[in-house]
């Protein structure tokens, strides 16, 4: 039953690609135009901030998918269903690279504005604590060989991983940090919506980018599960 | 204007070098991910290949599998 839910999804995932690749072009280009020429520059960090259009929807992306991975891992510990672990192992790789993205231009876009390339700031080391834990998480799939173990230990990795998500998230507000505090929230924004507009623009074609990377990947533990199957003929 | 878009009132270098890292992390991954799709679609072709007659009846039989054999003609990126 479980593997027939897997496959359906499967089947859809397969056609689903194609026009996923062909949305996410299309939203980046639009994104990169707006980010790179039409948005205006900031009046205090000029055109710096442009910066600001990889790095925070890397951050908000690579936080998202470890939230998900986290959850569907509780879902795998209650119900013992192999769906979820499926597709959490699937969602790991983007979340990882995007969690980069988001340490790499964060380092860049710290030398002009505060003049380090690196602190032991709260948020930055809270987001290279999640890094830490994304490697964790996939490794454990790579080198664990035992099933039942694996996704046990890849569950409770995870699930640690989620106390961190709240720390990133307040970090700015309980410390003393570099880090600016959020300018956006539910409320609202203190950004402009020329800056707005880019931004959420760029978060699309990245989500986009990590949704289209997760298809591929679950195609993939799918095949691999088959080929398994093969075997046993 | 290029000299404009190129120098970005002298933090072209810092903002340039974000969005080039960015995009190739996304060409790295995708890259990585794609290879290793490509070779777990090989692995299934060889084997099934080598599947006997009857062996390959039973495979038929079953939806997930003849799914697995559309793949290659629906996955094209």
């Amino acid at each position: 039953m479980v593997m027939k839910n897997l496959f359906k999804l499967n089947k859809i995932s397969l056609r689903a690609q194609k026009y996923i690749f062909i949305l996410f072009i299309i939203v980046l280009s639009v994104g990169l135009l707006e980010a790179l020429i039409l948005s205006p520059a900031d009046y205090k960090q000029s055109e710096s901030v442009r910066i600001m259009y990889v790095h925070v929807p890397s951050a908000w992306t690579s936080v998202g998918i470890f939230s998900l991975i986290a959850f569907l891992s509780l879902g795998q510990m209650v119900f013992k269903n192999k769906y979820f672990s499926t597709i959490a192992k699937s969602l790991a790789p983007s979340g990882l690279i995007f969690n980069i993205i988001a340490l790499v231009t964060g380092a860049i876009w710290g030398k002009p504005t505060w003049g380090t390339w690196w602190a032991w700031d709260a948020r930055i080391t809270s987001m290279l604590i999640l890094c830490i834990f994304y490697i964790l998480y996939i490794l454990s799939w790579r080198v664990l060989e035992d099933k039942n173990n694996v996704e046990k230990i890849t569950s409770i990795i995870s699930i640690l991983g989620l106390i961190n998500l709240p720390i990133i998230k307040f970090s700015v507000e309980w410390w003393a940090t570099l880090h600016q505090p959020a300018s956006i929230s539910i409320s609202g924004s203190s950004i402009h919506s020329s800056m707005l507009l880019p931004l959420f623009i760029m978060t699309a074609a990245f989500v986009l980018f990590s949704f289209l990377i997760f298809l591929m990947k679950y195609n993939t533990e799918l095949i691999k599960i088959k080929n398994k199957g093969l075997d046993r003929i | 204007m290029i000299n404009e878009l190129l120098l970005m009132n002298g933090y072209g270098l810092y903002v340039w070098s974000s969005f080039i890292f960015t995009v190739l992390c996304f060409i790295s991954l995708y890259y990585i991910i794609k290879t290793h799709l490509v070779k777990e679609q090989n692995k299934f072709k060889i084997k099934y290949s080598h599947l006997t007659e009857e062996e390959i009846e039973t495979v038929k039989k079953q939806e997930t599998y003849r799914e697995i054999l559309d793949f290659n003609n629906i996955s094209k990126i």
